[in-house]
């Protein structure tokens, strides 16, 4: 089953957002690792780059697919997870924790309110796996 | 302990790594000429360093066997049904073969003159018109190589249109359930994608594209049928909503084959479509091509497209023009790919327009017979009459630990090539089959047979199945791995010692 920390708050796009000071750290969440299947490739943006909120900043390639990652606040890049490079596997085994992807500088706190809590995301994804065809 | 080593047909290498110092496929007569040091004629700048050392030292026979067992291992629709789903893998006529390997045709040089070209020009014009009578356009290029490069041409055909206008716009739309290649086509065009999303029912939902239709709307594209296989039953409304914000309408013809000698896109609105002559018209692809992506316009359009334009003379003859000053200029050397082209005619002309409906008629006839007989035995995500593929999921399977990945690796014992996996994306676990029109009903009943076979072991045996293959002479690969990291070059060991990373390693791990 799928997991859902509550120091996270989680976007409709499956990516989470942990807020420590004022450094946002960012990643997938365990469900859409789950959906994606065995990741075989991340690519990250650079750091000093600047994103707005919604925006894409990099993908995801899985055995199944290719899925852009959304901002979920807007913010500058100021540290990646260089790991994924190597071992990109990490975000199948530890979405969370150690396959983290990138840590922003947010812009406008204000728009951490726009994002769902983990057990309003959890909700979100009941409902996403009801409609899922 | 004596170990007997595997003979090379169970444990085939690299044709590299058959290589022995000296061993030649050649033998020529003795040098009845003074020699002389390759330097004197070619400067040494052009000349290489390494005398071709590392390429394979190896024999006629080693060759040919090498290659023989090669494509003994591959899977064919020439050995059987392939049921690939959006790629229609119908049977490729070898009359079409035949015509193409003609001298006239195979001999031809691109840079012959105009007027000892006339055959091969005669040939592209009629088939450029018989294109445009199929789609009911009024003019088209065949110059794209594929289909993809069919969407790039299109693209730039309505950037320039639009300018043309001084109505240049900035985004494309494209619903959930396209083809991959349609947003990389258009970001590559420098536009900006926004995703329409599929109704309950797997059509475009009508309420979000009249919202995202505004005026920065450059273009919609739309496969139709989708990629569910299912008929876009609103296109004349979908139209409507994007001619009237000022945009323009492209249709994927990757799907053609499901309306071909029935409907034409042209009837229906459709301002650019590109078609897959190795789709719809039966020309060999699989294995990297080639193909052709020939691209269809309205009149509108007509001064955009590329040059060189095939034209008629008023003595009849036909010439290359390259006087088209609103031209968005060339897409592919020459004239696309001819030898494509010329299979493709051949295999309209023996079709007829009578001949292309039966096409239509049996292919939407076949997908429909697997639906119906498969549908109590996997889910279809979603139902309804398809046209010429239809979409299964392994949602019921999925409940004794079997993936659609599990399902299709099973499908290559019972002799079937997989379908396509994990597209469209809308539908999780998603198996996507295409019969085609060429598999008569007795190879449609082995195909169905299969699938409920499988079916059964899944409940039975799942572990079987979570391990297929067990026919093949090697069983599942390891694709995470070879995804992560891909061994693109070999390397001799004499010349591997300081290699780069160590993923550009050939992996030496001979199965037991």
């Amino acid at each position: 089953m799928a997991t859902y920390p509550e120091d996270c708050l989680y976007t409709r796009e499956h990516e989470w957002i942990r807020v420590e000071d004022d450094v946002g750290v960012i990643g997938i969440t365990d469900y859409a690792q789950e959906a994606l299947g065995d990741i075989v490739y991340v690519e990250l943006p650079s750091v000093g780059d600047h994103f707005s909120q919604g925006e894409p900043f990099g993908n995801v390639e899985s055995v199944k697919a290719v899925s852009e990652l959304y901002m979920p606040v807007s913010g500058e890049v100021v540290e990646i997870n260089e790991d994924l490079a190597e071992s990109p596997q990490l975000v199948n085994e530890d979405p969370y924790g150690d396959g983290w992807m990138v840590k922003i500088a947010l812009s406008d706190p204000t728009e951490l309110e726009t994002l769902m809590s983990a057990s309003e995301y959890e909700e979100y994804v009941k409902e996403e796996r009801e409609k899922e065809k | 302990m004596t170990v007997t080593p595997c003979h090379v047909t169970r444990e085939e290498g690299l044709i590299f790594e058959r290589s022995r110092p000296g061993r030649t496929a050649y033998s020529l007569p003795p040098l009845d000429v003074p020699t002389v040091p390759v330097e004197t004629w070619i400067e040494s700048r052009f000349l290489r360093a390494d005398q071709l050392a590392g390429l394979p030292e190896v024999s006629e026979v080693d060759v040919i066997r090498h290659f023989t067992r090669l494509s003994r291992w591959n899977y064919a629709v020439d050995l059987g049904m392939y049921p690939l789903g959006s790629c229609t893998m119908k049977y490729n006529p070898k009359l079409n073969e035949r015509v193409a390997r003609l001298e006239g045709f195979a001999q031809h040089h691109p840079l012959t003159p105009e007027e000892l070209s006339q055959g091969s020009l005669e040939v592209l014009k009629t088939l450029e018109d018989l294109l445009c009578e199929i789609t009911g356009m009024a003019a088209g290029c065949l110059q794209p190589a594929a289909g993809a490069h069919g969407e790039l041409t299109g693209l730039l055909l309505i950037r320039a249109c639009l300018e043309a206008r001084g109505d240049a716009r900035q985004k494309v739309l494209i619903p959930d359930s396209a083809h991959g290649t349609n947003p990389a086509s258009a970001a590559i065009c420098g536009y900006r994608v926004q995703t329409i999303p599929s109704t309950e029912r797997g059509l475009i939902d009508l309420e979000a594209l009249r919202r995202a239709a505004d005026s920065e709307v450059a273009a919609l594209m739309l496969t139709n049928p989708n990629t569910l296989g299912l008929f876009e039953e609103e296109i004349e409304e979908i139209v409507r909503i994007v001619h009237e914000a000022g945009g323009l309408v492209y249709m994927d013809g990757a799907n053609m084959n499901a309306l071909v000698g029935i409907a034409r896109p042209g009837d229906m609105g459709v301002d650019v479509i590109h078609l897959n002559v190795h789709k719809t018209f039966s020309t060999p692809h699989g294995g990297g091509g080639p193909g052709a992506g020939p691209v269809l316009v309205t009149s509108e359009l007509e001064p955009f497209l590329p040059v060189p334009r095939i034209v008629r003379r008023p003595d009849g003859t036909l010439a290359l023009d390259y006087d088209r000053p609103r031209s968005i200029g060339r897409m592919r050397a020459f004239y696309g790919n001819f030898g494509v082209l010329v299979r493709g005619l051949s295999y309209i002309l023996t079709m007829g327009p009578e001949g292309l409906r039966e096409v239509a008629e049996t292919a939407v006839l076949n997908a429909n017979y697997l639906a119906h007989q498969l549908k109590d035995t996997y889910e279809i995500a979603y139902p309804g009459p398809v046209m010429h593929e239809v979409v299964f999921s392994d949602k019921r399977q999925r409940a004794y630990g079997v993936r659609n990945v599990d399902i299709a690796k099973r499908l290559i014992d019972y002799g079937f090539h997989p379908p396509t996996m994990s597209f469209p994306l809308i539908v999780s676990g998603a198996l996507m089959i295409e019969p085609t029109e060429t598999e008569g009903r007795e190879e449609l009943d082995l195909f169905i047979a299969a699938m409920k076979a499988i079916d059964r072991e899944c409940r039975e045996n799942p572990e079987l199945v979570r391990t297929a293959p067990h026919q093949t002479r090697l069983g599942r690969l390891d694709e995470v791995s070879a995804a992560r990291r891909p061994v693109l070059r070999w390397r001799s060991e004499a010349s591997s010692a300081p290699s780069g990373s160590p993923s550009e390693e050939r992996v030496a791990s001979p199965e037991p």
